[in-house]
Parts: structure tokens; C-alpha cells; sequence
């Protein structure tokens, strides 16, 4: 028999209903995996013993035929989710020893319908990079290499521990979260796929906030089936985010085996950008051509706006972000400093111990931008450019039905390697903001490999409230596309 | 606009962040590249547009005004202290404020 941890996670869960193999093997099986993987980095917390527990409790839920649709499925958990009782540090020094007194709304879905926690997953720190490399307990390698090749590589960030968990068959699916490109691009560096929902089709509550305009929780998968499968347990109303929407999740498979047929599929002109990888421009002529294949009708699309969407982003998010984490404090959880004479420099080398160089550097930003005398020249222009750049989707979205572009502009790239200019490392995220700011679904499939034999993936971007559509697509590029290379294995 | 050591130093003290004397030049360069290139947005004519706030055209819902059940609700001193670095008797502990 194959082993537990090789089938994806909707093979898993009908393995379990069928009682071929029990949570508690398979559980098992990942744990061992993890124990042995260690090299990559990926997980801050893991939970073994918790894990085994919850697998024992879905075995017994299984050998009665009951449990739920993802009862006994082994995932990870992006550290950004509070999960109560089990360390969540958000990959930050100040978050030290918080142990949440609560569930966030997204894992307690999880758990309710039978899903067993293996740990929590290394990110960038407050979930503010594309690299990894910002996280306060290290970077996570990516499981690929180039080929010949034994430099170590960026499994893109921020969710850069979920990517290459489920790259390296670490957990059967993981949470992930998306502000400006976080659950995309490490999918498309790592060969795996990344949904990003509507703007509230996930509660953030019990999330730990960075931009809170724009984050949003998605899953990181295998394939396209485990994305729609994870999707539908994570999504929902929650009358504990204000933000949330009140409206049914529909069952995402179902709108797999749909046909593309009638379907009209955009390619903006504006993501052939300078600088883009040679062969990232022949995937994406291939993506086009695989939905005519498919039954699509491809128009010609222009968002001239696209450009102007990073520094919108660099505005906003910073600006939310020195808001939201003015409650790191030393006060009510986390780091203290024990260097202070009184509460200014408490809390001052407070946040100076515990925060790390890229999540000051936006603190700053974001107090500069909303300071007297700046507000109206940065953050309220930038407002009102996110509203034309809004616009000009809505406008677009009359005539088509889904976007066709790349997901990221590279492939994995060496740690260290764009550390130095920040502006370079925020263009990691030029493809994938746009739908953040506009609050839409973009998903990564992967498509295809590199001249090094690295993966890269191809977006899908869809109407608010669409993610069926934009399922339909995905499986018609998985399906074409045929994906099946794995990393080799030299972590083990 | 461009920022010079004082401004790093103005919003540092704003953001409740020490920053020792010898970082705040580096950081002025590396503030400036970031709003250098933000600028460009000066480009787009946003005459007459309106600052988007949300993307979903929903309005903010109202709860009832009672108390609620669960993690969100009250009495429970204990949980809500329970990560704090110093506590006493269900209170946070901070150096003193008031002479």
C-alpha cells in the first residue's frame, strides 16, 4: 500500500471514510515526517502529541461512520492563527510565550469538522515579507532546488512555512493567509496551489491583524480538489468579524467538473512587465492557450492602472499595520523589556527588543504616512488611487468572467538574495496585490517548470463572490497542465 | 518630500519604538527609497474620486448591546491576564505613571 502521506488530502479523507487506513497511521506517518524534516524549517510549534490525541478521538468518530468532511485529515497551521492553549508568535520575538485563551473562527471550522492540528508553521514575521526570511525563528527552505544546483531557495513568503509543508508532504493541506500576495506567490515558488477568497469569505477574527483591509485566509494545497475541499470547512460567516459576509459558501466541488465553455477569460496587457523570467511569458501564452482549449473565449483586457498598485499597497498596509500592532506593548501578553525607567521607555525598548528590522521599518512608514501634514499627500491619495484601481476591475469584470496572469515574476530565488533593496523584494508581489486592494479571489495553480526545473504557477483572478468560477478554471489549467514533479527529497 | 534624521526621530518617539542615534541616518536612506518610489503616484489624477475604505459594499452591522457568550463575553479575569508579563489580583502591572 502507498503510504498515507503520498495521497492528497481529499484521497485521504475517502481513505478514512472507507477505513483503508486510520488518522491515528497517517497522523503517524506525518509526524515522523516532520521529525525528519527539520532542515526546511517549517514549523515553529510542532504538535505531535496533540495531534495523536485528535487523531484517536477521529478514529473513534470513523469506526461509527460519523465524523466530518475532514475528519482524521493531518494539516498545519500558519502561526498567524491563534489557536488556544498552543504557542502563536506570528513568527515575531514579541509575541514570546502567548498561548491564546481562544480559537480563531477559521482552525475552530477546522476542528469542528474533524481535522487533526500537526503544529504551526513558520511565516514571515507578522506575516510582512515574501521570503521567509523576516520570521524571528529563521527562514524556511523550499523543498525545490535547481536543478545540479544545491543552493538554498526562498520558498516565498510570507506563507513560506504552509508552502513548503505541503510542497514536501509535511501535513496533507495547510492555513495560509494572503494581504498582498502571501498565499499565492509561495504557492507559484513551490509548485502547489494558493487560494486567496473574496475579501470576507473568511472571518479574521482571531487572525493576528496586519493590514486588516486586506488580509484574508486561504488554504495551501496539493491540488485543486483540496483547495475547493479546505475552502469550504475554512470559509463562513462570523458575526465575530465585523467584516465578514453573510452569505452561503457553496460546495467548491462540485464547480470543478464544470466545463470553461461560455466562460470569457481576460488577459490584461499590463502584466508583461520588464525583468519578467523569459520562460514565465511562455507559460502564460501556454495558460491562454490551454483555456481555449477548454472551451474559453480569451479577450484582450487593459487595467492601466496595474502599476500603480505596490506603492498604494506600501501606503495602506503599512498605515493599518502601525495601527494594528500598537497593542504589542509589554502590557497585556508577550515580550517586556527589562530595561526601563518608566512606561515611555518600557514600552519603546519593549517594541525595539521585540520587533524585528522589516516590521519596524513599516511601523515607521505607516506612522509617517498617517502623521499631521502627510496624511492627505500619502495614505488619503492612496485611498482614492485603490478606489480607481477598484473601479477599473469592476469595469473589467463586465465583459469577462476570470483574469488569466502569471503569480509571481520569478521563480524561488536564493535566501539572502533580495534582502538588501526592499523595493526589489516588495516587486515579488507586483501580480498579486491588485486583487487585495480591490478585495477579490486570486488563486495560484501550478503550471509548469522552469529552465532550472523550478515550478511556477499561473493566476487565476475572479468576480467578488466567484470562487466557483474561479475553481472551474483552476482544475482546466490543472488538468492541462499535468503537474506532477515533485522536489527530491534531500532534506531526509 | 524627503525625510531627514529629525523626521526618524519625530516618528520613532510616535511609534513608541527606541531607535539608538547611530540608526537613524541608515533608516532616513532607507525610508526615503521606499517614498521615493511611492511617489509616483502623484502621476494619477484622483480629482474628485472618493477614498475607498472598504471593498465591500456592506454596512457595518450592529449587535445587540448585552452581553455576549463565549470568549467575547465577561467574567472571566483570569483568561484575560493569563498571558500578561506581570499581573496582580487580575490587574496589569506597569511601572508607575503617576508620581
Amino acid at each position: 500500500m502507498t503510504s498515507p502521506v503520498d495521497l492528497s488530502l481529499a484521497e485521504l479523507r475517502d481513505a478514512l471514510k472507507a477505513k483503508d487506513v486510520s488518522s491515528v497511521e497517517a497522523t503517524q506517518a506525518y509526524v515522523s515526517r516532520i521529525e525528519a524534516a527539520s532542515d526546511l524549517n517549517a514549523f515553529i510549534t510542532p504538535t505531535a502529541d496533540r495531534a495523536l490525541d485528535m487523531a484517536k478521538a477521529s478514529d473513534t468518530k470513523l469506526g461509527k461512520g460519523e465524523g466530518g468532511s475532514l475528519e482524521g485529515v493531518p494539516l498545519g497551521i500558519k502561526d498567524l492563527f491563534c489557536t488556544q492553549g498552543t504557542l502563536t508568535t506570528a513568527g515575531s520575538h514579541i509575541l514570546d510565550g502567548f498561548k491564546p485563551e481562544y480559537e480563531s473562527t477559521v482552525s475552530s471550522h477546522l476542528w469542528r469538522d474533524g481535522a487533526v492540528m500537526l503544529g504551526k508553521l513558520n511565516m514571515d514575521e507578522f506575516a510582512m515579507g515574501s521570503s521567509n526570511e523576516t520570521s524571528f525563528y529563521g527562514p524556511v527552505v523550499n523543498p525545490w532546488r535547481r536543478n545540479g544546483d544545491d543552493t538554498k531557495l526562498t520558498p516565498g513568503g510570507s506563507s513560506g512555512g504552509s508552502s513548503a509543508s505541503v510542497a514536501a508532504h509535511l501535513c496533507a493541506g495547510a492555513t495560509a493567509t494572503d494581504t498582498g500576495g502571501s498565499i499565492r506567490q509561495p504557492a507559484s515558488l513551490t509548485g502547489t496551489v494558493g487560494v486567496k477568497p473574496t475579501y470576507g469569505r473568511c472571518s479574521r477574527w482571531g487572525v493576528v491583524a496586519f493590514a486588516s483591509s486586506l488580509d484574508q485566509a486561504g488554504p495551501i494545497t496539493r491540488n485543486v480538489r483540496d483547495a475547493a475541499v479546505m475552502l469550504k470547512s475554512m470559509a463562513g460567516f462570523d458575526p465575530k468579524d465585523s467584516t465578514s459576509v453573510d452569505c452561503p459558501v457553496p460546495d467548491y466541488e462540485t464547480a470543478l467538473g464544470r466545463s470553461l465553455k461560455g466562460f470569457k477569460v481576460g488577459v490584461p496587457k499590463e502584466y508583461r512587465i520588464d525583468g519578467m523570467q523569459d520562460d514565465i511569458e511562455d507559460l502564460w501564452s501556454q495558460g491562454i492557450a490551454w483555456m481555449k482549449d477548454a472551451g474559453a473565449e480569451i479577450v484582450d483586457i487593459s487595467l492601466p492602472l496595474t502599476k500603480y498598485a505596490l506603492p498604494v499597497y506600501y501606503i495602506v498596509a503599512p498605515a493599518e499595520a502601525s495601527s494594528n500592532l500598537a497593542r504589542y506593548d509589554g502590557v497585556k501578553y508577550g515580550h517586556r523589556t527589562s530595561d526601563s525607567d518608566d512606561i515611555l521607555s518600557m514600552y519603546e525598548n519593549t517594541r525595539a527588543e521585540g520587533f524585528g528590522a522589516e516590521v519596524k521599518r513599516r511601523i515607521l512608514i505607516g506612522t509617517y504616512v498617517l502623521s499631521a501634514g502627510y496624511y492627505d499627500a500619502y495614505y488619503l491619495r492612496a485611498q482614492k488611487v485603490r478606489k480607481k484601481i477598484f473601479d477599473e476591475f469592476t469595469n473589467v469584470f463586465n465583459d469577462v468572467d476570470l483574469i488569466l496572469t502569471p503569480s509571481a515574476p520569478s521563480a524561488a530565488f536564493g535566501l539572502g538574495e533580495k534582502m538588501a533593496d526592499p523595493v526589489q523584494m516588495y516587486l515579488n508581489d507586483v501580480f498579486t496585490v491588485t486583487a487585495n486592494l480591490a478585495g477579490l479571489p486570486g488563486a495560484s495553480v501550478p503550471a509548469g517548470l522552469d529552465k532550472d526545473g523550478l515550478p511556477l504557477g499561473l493566476q487565476l483572478i475572479a468576480k467578488p463572490f466567484d470562487e466557483e468560477t474561479m475553481f472551474t478554471g483552476m482544475q482546466a489549467i490543472e488538468n492541462a497542465a499535468g503537474f506532477s514533479a515533485r522536489p527530491t527529497e534531500w532534506w531526509t | 518630500m524627503s525625510v531627514d534624521k529629525e523626521t526618524v526621530r519625530k516618528v520613532a518617539r510616535l511609534a513608541r519604538i527606541a531607535e539608538p542615534e547611530e540608526r537613524l541616518e541608515p533608516l532616513a536612506g532607507e525610508l526615503n527609497g521606499i517614498l521615493g518610489w511611492i511617489e509616483q503616484l502623484n502621476e494619477v489624477d484622483v480629482e474628485g474620486v472618493e477614498a475607498m475604505t472598504s471593498t465591500v459594499d456592506m454596512v457595518l452591522p450592529l449587535r445587540k448591546d448585552q452581553l455576549q457568550d463565549g470568549p467575547t463575553g465577561g467574567g472571566q479575569p483570569t483568561r484575560v491576564v493569563a498571558n500578561a508579563p506581570k499581573t496582580e489580583d487580575h490587574f496589569f502591572v506597569v511601572p508607575r505613571v503617576v508620581e
